[in-house]
């Protein structure tokens, strides 16, 4: 039949349907990081909580059979795994880059340890939204078969957006990552702050995790991120911790992680792994041309040991 | 991450009259890093222990497991050596540049490129080059392609104030989809049809096992490695004035050190020890470049090196014993039924003690002869 074949618009409509399915766990732990960043800290443990976060909504939503459940329960985890890391960090001499190196290793050994008997059985995956029913080619109908999660991120991009510059737990968070001291002498607590912005950053993480698990590739299995946790600390700073802007690159790095296999479906085989490392030669560039010696990366909090 | 001060001839001073104060002294400094690391891998293999107790298995079969496995005869110690060689190079390619204060993680990067540029250079060499010359060309491209690669995060840093941790977790990432694209295009082997490999090498090429063991070449290179870079840190100039940059970047540039050739240096010092890595894993384990060389060892490295606490000394135990600890994975599997990535929970978790231990540093008066009381 002809009409299913679409020829060349194959290729940026796999991108597009690439950029929305890949994206999704990009938004989420992006913008967990970019809390805990906004806070002064570091979290560089969210591949682990992914992973584990994914094991965990997995396991749940084989053994309950409500996807949504396994989310929460992710979430839960996720939050466990940044209490953890926000607890030792907030220690003298601690540094919390390597702790975040350990975590990721923790969180990955103890998700592939109890993940293990979830590998066999399949889970319920989490609902999405046909919104390509108006078009006739099956190709649009399943670029456009969005799942709600993605809706959800969107929406809570432009919340915390919203919430960083007009709620007062924003404007505390604010102060928290700008100066420490600043926060102190307004009475408030700037640990307690970063043990909260470094919870609620895991627990997005993990809805990144169960994402991959129970939507997108929709299965459990040891090599199930593949480095969107470890990303996540280069995409925040590419969005300049901004949640608007994690949303924007977040797609951005979905869509240049689809061009590869786009390009080998019609054809074009050559550099496939080349547009793979895409995102992060994108990244490095960007990165090196906006950073200085001489000052911080614009927008970026001033406690951040990242950017001293 | 600071250098606890070692000099002898403060203990010397405050000596007070007893002749074996100096030695208690100098037994006191010492002592520091020994107790509390003991005691922070004590408490780490205790919470394991609580977790296995929890799922219903026996802690303590599985700790002799995991001596059998990993130290327990001949042949597994000998796994156990094998598997430290490529720790011991990967965790300088993280200590060197943590003594002058950059946190760099992306040794696995230069370790696959390295492996790739011994690879690519053995294949026309090895014509008409017998193997020692051959082996030294394939090692040197190695360690320039490495030093290159982490030499360049170092420049970055420095000169354009990129952060060394970030760029170097992409140039990993970006190292690794080079050797797919070189390994799957321009230098693969059309006989390797289910994983790409590039050209293996002739069988007299290989490097060797060390007489009576079997246990390759590698290992007695990585450890002169590191014995060369503990005199390179504490018994040279540039030793001396890197701690002193990682210290404190600006009394060092006041000192008028050059920081900006101090930091390319030892990064693209360390960077050479990665690629070297991945030279010997071509060269003496796998035969050719292939996706078996991105095993993780660039990683596990940074493990290696926070428990050394950035001592190129201390790397040589640590490196055998977690080369130790994942030998013995395959037997605790076998034997106990557990999965086999308990090695990597227990890894996790020791780590995560270890480096929350660094906050008891400098807490304990018994470790600091200054706040002794004098004895008159």
């Amino acid at each position: 039949m002809d009409e299913t074949n679409i020829g060349l618009w194959g290729v940026p409509l796999a991108i597009l349907a690439g950029a929305i399915r890949v994206s999704t766990p990009f938004i989420f732990v992006s913008l967990g990081e970019a809390i805990t960043e906004r806070s002064g800290r570091i979290n560089l443990g969210l591949e682990g909580t992914l992973v584990f976060g994914a094991m965990t909504a997995y396991a749940v939503a084989v053994l309950t059979g409500s996807p949504w459940l396994g989310v929460l329960a992710a979430m839960a985890a996720g939050a466990v795994f940044g209490l953890i890391h926000g607890f030792i960090c907030r220690f003298p001499r601690v540094n919390d880059i390597a702790i975040g190196i350990a975590m990721m290793q923790f969180g990955l050994g103890f998700a592939f340890f109890l993940g293990k008997p979830f590998i066999q059985p399949s889970a319920p995956k989490l609902p999405s939204i046909p919104l390509g029913n108006w078009s006739s080619y099956p190709q649009v109908q399943a670029a456009l078969n969005i799942n709600v999660l993605f809706f959800i991120g969107f929406a809570l991009s432009l919340f915390l957006f919203w919430a960083f510059r007009n709620t007062r737990p924003g404007l505390i968070l604010r102060v928290v990552g700008d100066s420490t001291d600043a926060a102190r002498a307004m009475g408030i607590n700037p640990d307690r702050v970063r043990l909260l912005a470094t919870a609620l950053g895991g627990s997005l993480a993990a809805v990144g995790g169960a994402y991959l698990s129970l939507y997108y590739p929709g299965s459990w299995n040891e090599g199930i991120s593949s480095g969107q946790g470890l990303m996540a600390v280069a995409l925040v700073i590419f969005a300049r911790w901004n949640p608007i802007h994690c949303f924007l690159a977040a797609l951005l790095f979905g869509g240049t992680g689809a061009l590869g296999p786009a390009l080998k479906s019609v054809g074009v085989t050559q550099g496939y792994y080349l547009f793979y490392a895409a995102p992060y030669v994108l990244t490095l560039a960007i990165l090196i041309a906006t950073s200085s010696p001489h000052r911080a990366l614009s927008g970026a909090p001033g406690a951040l040991s990242l950017t001293k | 991450m600071t250098v606890q001060a070692n000099d002898p001839a403060l203990s010397l001073n405050a000596g007070g009259g007893a002749t074996f104060r100096p030695l208690l002294e100098w037994l006191a400094r010492r002592a520091e890093p020994v107790v509390i690391g003991s005691a922070a891998i004590l408490a780490g293999l205790m919470l394991f222990s609580l977790f296995i107790l929890a799922i219903g298995k026996s802690p303590v079969a599985l700790f002799q497991l995991m001596y059998t496995g990993g130290f327990g005869s001949w042949f597994s110690l000998q796994n156990s050596l094998s598997r430290a060689a490529p720790l011991l190079l990967t965790a300088l390619c993280v200590a060197l540049p943590a003594r002058l204060g950059l946190v760099i993680i992306g040794g696995e990067g230069a370790l696959v490129l390295g492996g790739v540029a011994a690879a690519a250079v053995a294949a026309p060499l090895t014509g008409f080059l017998p193997p020692y010359p051959a082996l030294i060309v394939m090692a040197v491209a190695s360690m320039i392609v490495g030093g290159i690669w982490i030499g360049a995060v170092g420049f970055l840093r420095h000169y354009r104030g990129v952060n060394e941790t970030i760029s170097s977790l992409l140039l990993a990432y970006i190292a690794i989809a080079l050797m797919n694209q070189l390994v799957e295009g321009l230098l693969r082997d059309p006989a390797s049809l289910n994983k790409p490999s590039t050209m293996p090498l002739p069988p007299g090429y290989m490097i060797g096992d060390i007489p009576g063991m079997d246990v390759h070449w590698g290992l007695v290179i990585s450890i002169i490695a590191c014995v060369g870079s503990w005199i390179l840190i504490e018994m040279t100039s540039y030793g001396f004035a890197a701690r002193m940059a990682g210290g404190n970047v600006r009394a060092a540039q006041i000192q008028g050190l050059p920081v900006g050739r101090l930091i390319v240096g030892f990064t693209a010092i360390a960077g050479t020890f990665a690629g070297l890595a991945g030279m010997l894993e071509v060269a003496a384990v796998q035969g050719s470049a292939n996706g078996s060389i991105a095993a993780g060892y660039g990683y596990t490295g940074i493990l290696v090196a926070f428990l050394a606490r950035h001592n190129p000394l201390a790397i040589i135990p640590i490196a055998f014993l977690l080369g130790g600890l994942e030998a013995s994975g395959g037997l605790i599997q076998r034997r106990m039924g557990l999965p086999d990535a308990t090695v990597v929970a227990l890894q996790g978790t020791l780590f995560i003690v270890i480096l929350f231990c660094e906050t008891f540093y400098g807490r304990f008066k018994v470790f600091n002869p200054d706040l002794w009381k004098r004895r008159t």
